[in-house]
């Protein structure tokens, strides 16, 4: 049993309701900040090692300290709680069931960046939570948490909370900007950085909503004793959101010294894969990370065990590693088709490119075309190759982070599948109706059933 | 500095991107999104190159070339072959939705994406899918819509909002399916929307009045000229085929209109192929009206020697033409064919320039200045790009500000928009009614002339206390005094604009004071004034008498015959002063391109050349003489300039003929001599018989197709290309290739660049001046020497009088115009004409919101309009819509009576 500092209360009957969360603990860290002086609490952060959670695994301390300070300029904290990726689904459940765990890293993380506003921008499909946060930041103001000097502290912050209108863009944290001023969602040019010049050209941190309740136990317990969980770099608890062909599907929260075969197979997380059928491969950290087939899951390509934190798992670079990235955990199992898996994550992206840079907006229609013949037993040789040459051409090339992601899954499926990619062209009409099913690169391991 | 382009060392100036030096280095390298005008915001991402850390770096980074600054020492490559993969790559992906339509484009020929695809060598396409379609939108009379051709560079919108800042074009959508355009179908609101059709790469925005008589650029014969429409001179290129004017093009002028156009000047043009030219000499109340040219001399020779000769000149005609008919007539018989009133003010203003001690602003300055105080112009619609110019002083003085607060350069458009967000530099709009550019403005303020005068002399008496002798200030006037003052003081260049149009000399004293008060050693004043046509300045500075005086004269000594230039009186004077004139002479000689009420009261009415069919020279309302040249070829009708046709009467009447064919140059060199005011104007062109290495420069690209067969029907010899001899240009395609001198470039073109963004091959560096200086050439000089010039002439606080109001114009940046409302497209979008009062007004008239009122002038009933309420409008002034037939000949800056 791992230890859990978020999750841990996650399951007390009425926990998303101030009195049951104040009983259990709650806002002991905001009594604890506000004694503080906010650079001690960015020490304290710093201290603690805590990576970004939403993705890039940015050490949030440093963040925090970039922020500018000018004479007589507001500074702003985003949350940013866009949470979009396939296969992450770790923020909402936060949000769903522990509103004041976020509620209170907020009002720390605050008083620590001197922010008064601070503004939680939410996507548009979570259409239940924001009145979730707004009842919770009500109850929050109605104790004294948050307004006009905090417990007598002489700090003032409200949080407001934002609807997103279903960009998935808008989780880029420039785009997120954009929007949050009520402009289009497309991604700015940096510099300036939000840190000097963010919303309303204020200085601005934005950070994912699970970093900012990882700061809670931060506080806590201290950044000293926070870094002493998790192994290296990869310090505190992460959450998984763990989905596709697994028995147990959900979120859970390990602190990254567990293998990632133990994620998979012990029925304290995944429960293994369901119906006796063997894992194929697996996207760890989000869909736009790359896909690992099982034989480089369990094991790095240096036959070391892959375990689940930063390190590990990118073990190897884009050749025989991934990322963790946002802790989207998506198992495929022997009857997935590695092509059509790849065909939907680029219509995803494709349909989420904000259109402002061409290889980001022209290249992820290309290849979801491409990938579609492919599938349908209409692609050719020669569609491989392009697929890659495009992807390649887009990678590095854009403006935001999302002709990455979109260039990355398409790569990382050829660069390991490609033998099932030829296999659609040599088959058209077998495809349509098989799979292609394990082939080598299977897990070594026997079906525990 | 120095940087290393595959491996070649180059001399670069700092604070530039590395497109920007590039390009200036006449390196090619493929672009799109940036605009010299509008700068980088990276979103195409088509002119990558390699830069490398140091030289033993050999696998580089690709960057985008727009959004990198030049450093020291730096070292890239354009040649690298993963940048021209990604180049051609980055064409690829913009064709896998652009249409192959390019035989049944527009822009075909003249199309930037066409000129890049070419310079990245893409040529075979591997996408084999369905291609997007859009729906296209109606966009007005003025610009097509084809959206399938869009390549997303952002341009469109990046001008429309940004630049000019328009709010109904707009990006919808997202992905590969953005979309540029209205939310719903409609007339463009922008006066500056017909920029569209050069700013964007390709054929999405086109010219549609181009469609109505569609040429290729290719074969198009083409030539410099300056714009007709208003004071401010901007350059245009002429375009002809079939001797019909086909568009206007934006000249370059790096000191005047840059990039831009406004809509008035770029499609004002069609009155040159209006069905109401006069093409034919007319000898009037004879059985055959139509007479030949020799006829015509005889005749006009009996009528100018018979009697005493008065001659009427224009503020629409050139230098030329003006000089030649005070030659003809004598310098004593030479009159501004304007009002006393215009006239009076016109001379102000060139009194005011010519004391030398505040600067005469161009465009280009105006948009680098850091406050700007317009005080009782509108001049969004009596000088649009003027207005364009301001909004970029006011938007770039915040952005400015933002860079240095951050150190990001000024081209780094996106970036700068972030930081300069809804900040705007000073901009204070005091004028009679409210204008467009009130949105931009930190103060506005709407008042009666006189009062707006006051308010200039009470900043003028704020900034250098104890120069005006004080009157009676209020405390709310000195108050807005002095908030206005303190702005105008932080700045460095502050500009102040006035202008003619509201008939008040107080007002443009009062700006001149303001402007001279703020000219301190450390501070470099400039002023600007308005004025109403083309060439008023050039017109004003001949320093004749008005048509008034003209007209008491005739009155007064009789018998008299009257030459007419280019000039329709009833525009300018009330009907019936100008009915008067006319009863009053023996004979009236008119020459003119368009039939008028003027050319009606012609016995004899001779054919006068347009700007496209003649050679000139104009000053615009800066002082800037500017050559305008011919461009249809005449090879059949009597049309000719009427310097022409003045100066061939001249040396009839004098009996000098000699044989020897007539220049400008020539005229100009006399006009020199007898006016010394436009001294060095024979330098405002290279002379006629300029050539380089003994070639003239052609008006036609080498392309020009159908020389052979266009008067095939006629003869099927190829006859000899026309030369009328007045200019370094040909009339072929033959001729020198090389760049010509600035003042001369009839289109840009260079290998491999056939769309307007060759301009970069002519300019000395990207956004700078024409290679050899900007044409144009500035007749009023700064005087260090200059004492400083006050007038001090603070008026009374306008009263509203009963029954009599203040009639002042209300002009419109489309309709206003006396030629340009000869394109059917800007007469639709011209406004119907109404009057516009406040509700006290209305109140004191008994009147109502859309009732018809008369205006009743000197016993003269002018048609009814109806009646707007206006609340900023001041009680006691009418507006009326100027430039419309309907307002013609209105004494405005009087006080008329109104009837129900």
């Amino acid at each position: 049993m791992g230890v859990k500092l978020l999750l841990d209360k996650a399951h007390v009957e009425g926990i998303r309701y101030y009195d049951v969360y104040r009983r259990e603990g709650g806002y002991r860290s905001v009594e604890k900040a506000l004694k503080m002086s906010p650079a001690d609490i960015v020490e304290e952060v710093k201290k603690s090692g805590l990576r970004g959670r939403g993705g890039a695994g940015f050490p949030a301390g440093m963040k925090w300290s970039f922020i500018a300070k000018p004479e007589g300029v507001p500074r702003h904290l985003v949350c940013n709680a866009d949470e979009s990726e396939p296969g992450t689904f770790k923020d909402r459940y936060l949000m769903e069931f522990l509103p004041h765990l976020l509620i209170e890293g907020l009002i720390v993380a605050s008083f620590a960046l001197g922010s008064n506003a601070t503004y939680i921008y939410i996507r548009g499909e979570y259409a239940w939570i924001p009145d979730i946060l707004e009842q919770a930041i009500n109850e929050a103001k109605a104790n004294g948490w948050l307004g006009k000097n905090i417990q007598g502290s002489g700090f003032d912050c409200e949080i407001y909370v934002q609807r997103g209108a279903g960009a998935y863009i808008c989780g880029e944290e420039t785009a997120l900007i954009e929007s949050l001023e009520g402009k289009r969602g497309n991604p700015r040019i940096k510099p300036p950085f939000p840190a000097v010049k963010g919303v309303w050209d204020r200085p601005t941190v934005v950070n994912n909503v699970e970093t900012l309740a990882a700061v809670v136990p931060v506080i806590n317990m201290g950044g000293e004793a926070y870094s002493k969980i998790g192994v290296g770099k990869s310090t505190g608890t992460k959450l998984i959101s763990a989905c596709g062909n697994i028995n147990k599907p959900g979120v859970y929260e390990i602190d990254m010294t567990i293998s990632v075969e133990e994620f998979v197979y012990s029925d304290e997380y995944c429960g293994g894969i369901p119906n006796g059928k063997r894992l194929k491969a697996c996207i760890p950290g989000g869909s736009s990370v790359p896909i690992l087939p099982a034989n480089l899951l369990f094991k790095t390509a240096k036959g070391e065990q892959r375990m689940m934190n930063y390190e590990s798992l990118s073990d190897g670079g884009f050749a025989t590693g991934s990322m963790m990235g946002s802790g989207g955990f998506i198992v495929l199992d022997e009857d997935q088709c590695v092509v059509k898996h790849t065909l939907t994550l680029a219509r995803f992206y494709r349909h989420e490119s904000c259109g402002q840079c061409s290889p980001c907006r022209e290249g992820t229609g290309w290849m979801e075309k491409i990938l579609k013949n492919i599938e349908t037993g209409k692609g050719k040789m020669t569609d491989i190759d392009l697929l890659w040459d495009i992807q390649r051409k887009i990678e590095g090339n854009t403006i935001c982070p999302l002709g990455d992601a979109a260039a990355w899954p398409v790569a990382a499926a050829i660069r390991h599948f490609r033998d099932e990619f030829e296999w659609h062209v040599n088959n058209p009409e077998l495809c349509l109706t098989q799979n292609f099913g394990l082939a080598h690169y299977a897990d070594a391991r026997e079906v525990v059933a | 500095m120095f940087i290393h382009i595959d491996n070649k060392t180059y001399t670069v100036k700092a604070g530039k991107n590395l497109l920007e030096a590039c390009l200036t280095l006449d390196l090619d390298l493929p672009y799109f999104c940036w605009h010299p005008a509008m700068g980088s915001v990276g979103a195409c991402r088509q002119c990558a190159v390699k830069v490398y850390k140091d030289e033993n770096d050999m696998k580089g980074r690709l960057v985008m070339s727009c959004m990198e600054t030049v450093t020291e020492g730096l070292r890239l490559s354009i040649e690298d072959k993963t940048a021209k993969a990604f180049r051609e790559q980055v064409i690829e992906w913009l064709m896998t939705n652009h249409p192959h339509d390019c035989p049944v484009c527009d822009e075909g020929g003249a199309c930037h994406l066409q000129d890049m695809t070419v310079m990245t060598g893409h040529d075979y396409r591997r996408y084999n899918y369905k291609k997007r379609t859009y729906t296209n939108q109606y966009l007005g009379p003025l610009i097509n819509h084809e959206m399938n051709r869009c390549i997303q560079c952002y341009r469109c919108v990046r001008y429309y909002r940004d630049y000019a800042g328009g709010d109904d074009l707009n990006v919808f959508a997202a992905h590969n399916h953005v979309y540029f355009g209205r939310e719903k179908d409609g007339v463009l609101q922008s006066p500056f929307s017909g920029n569209l059709s050069e700013v964007c790469p390709t054929g999405v925005f086109t010219d549609k009045t181009l469609k109505e008589h569609y040429t290729r650029k290719w074969d198009l014969t083409m030539a410099p000229s300056v714009c007709n429409h208003c004071s401010v001179g901007c350059n245009t290129i002429a375009a002809e085929r079939y001797g019909q004017l086909r568009c206007m093009l934006n000249r370059y002028n790096g000191d005047v209109n840059g990039y831009f156009l406004c809509d008035r000047g770029r499609f004002g043009y069609e009155f040159v192929n209006s069905e109401n030219r006069i093409k034919q000499a007319l000898i009037r109340s004879r059985t055959n009206e139509a007479a030949t040219e020799s006829e015509i001399m005889e005749h006009v020779q009996s009528l100018i020697s018979m009697s005493k000769v008065v001659g009427i000149g224009s503020p629409r005609a050139s230098l030329e033409s003006n000089f030649a008919l005070m030659q003809l007539v004598g310098k004593e018989n030479f009159y501004q064919g304007i009002s006393e009133d215009e006239a009076h003010l016109n001379r102000l203003v060139v009194e005011m320039l010519r004391s030398g001690c505040v600067h005469s602003v161009s465009l280009k300055e105006i948009e680098q200045a850091d406050a700007v105080l317009i005080i009782g112009e509108d001049i969004w619609n009596t000088a649009p790009m003027m207005a364009l110019a301001v909004r970029q002083a006011v938007v770039k003085t915040a952005a400015s500000q933002a860079s240095q607060e951050i150190k990001i350069p000024v081209w780094l458009d996106s970036a700068i928009k972030e930081l300069a967000q809804e900040e705007k530099g000073f901009l204070a709009t005091l004028t009679i009614a409210t204008s467009p550019i009130d949105d931009i403005a930190t103060h506005s303020w709407h008042a009666a002339p006189d009062d707006l005068a006051r308010l200039g002399f009470a900043i003028a008496s704020y900034l250098q206390p104890g120069k005006i002798v004080n009157t009676d200030f209020s405390e709310a006037l000195l108050d807005k005094a002095k908030k206005i003052g303190d702005a105008l003081k932080k700045a460095k260049n502050p500009v102040v604009i006035t202008g003619t149009s509201c008939y008040n000399d107080n007002v443009i004293k009062a700006a001149f004071d303001v402007a001279v008060a703020l000219n301190t050693g450390e501070r470099k004043t400039s002023f600007s004034c308005v004025m109403t046509e083309c060439n008023s300045m050039g017109l004003a500075m001949m320093g004749s008498p008005s048509f008034s005086v003209a007209n008491e004269n005739i009155k007064t000594n009789g018998h008299a015959t009257a030459v007419i230039l280019e000039n329709d009186v009833y525009k300018h004077i009330p009907s019936a002063n100008a009915d008067e004139f006319f009863n009053s002479c023996d004979h009236v000689i008119v020459l003119d391109a368009l039939h008028n009420a003027t050319t009606e009261k012609a016995q004899v009415l001779l054919p006068a050349a347009t700007f496209a069919d003649g050679d000139g020279t104009l000053v615009n309302n800066e002082g800037r003489a500017q050559r305008f040249f011919q461009v249809i070829p005449n090879t059949t009708s009597q049309v000719q300039e009427s310097w022409r046709w003045l100066k061939k009467l001249q040396t009839l009447k004098l009996h000098t003929l000699n044989g020897h064919a007539l220049h400008p140059d020539d005229l100009l060199r006399e006009m020199e001599t007898a006016l010394p005011q436009f001294e060095g104007i024979t330098n405002v062109s290279p002379k006629h018989d300029f050539t380089i290495h003994g070639e003239k420069i052609p008006r036609e690209p080498h392309r020009y197709s159908g020389r052979t067969a266009i008067l095939a029907n006629k003869n099927v010899s190829e006859p000899k290309p026309f030369n009328d001899g007045d200019s370094p240009l040909s009339f072929t395609m033959e001729g020198y290739k090389g760049t010509p001198p600035s003042g001369v470039v009839p289109f840009f073109w260079s290998p491999g660049w056939n769309s307007v963004q060759s301009v970069n091959k002519y300019q000395e560096e990207t956004n700078g001046a024409l290679r050899g200086g900007n044409p144009g050439l500035q007749l009023f000089k700064n005087k260090s020497d200059a004492r400083d010039l006050f007038f001090n002439d603070v008026p009374e606080s306008f009263v509203v009088a009963k029954d009599r109001w203040l009639l002042l114009p209300k002009y419109d940046a489309l309709g206003s115009g006396e030629l340009s409302s000869y394109t059917a497209a800007l007469k639709t979008l011209s406004p119907q004409p109404f009057a516009s009062m406040s509700t006290g007004s209305l109140q004191a008239l008994n009147a109502k919101d859309g009732d018809m009122l008369q205006i009743v002038d000197a016993g003269i009933m002018y048609g009814s309009l109806p009646v707007k309420a206006d609340e900023n409008v001041c009680d006691g002034v009418v507006l009326v819509t100027a430039g419309l037939r309907e307002s013609m000949g209105m004494s405005w800056g009087t006080r008329v009576q109104i009837k129900k």
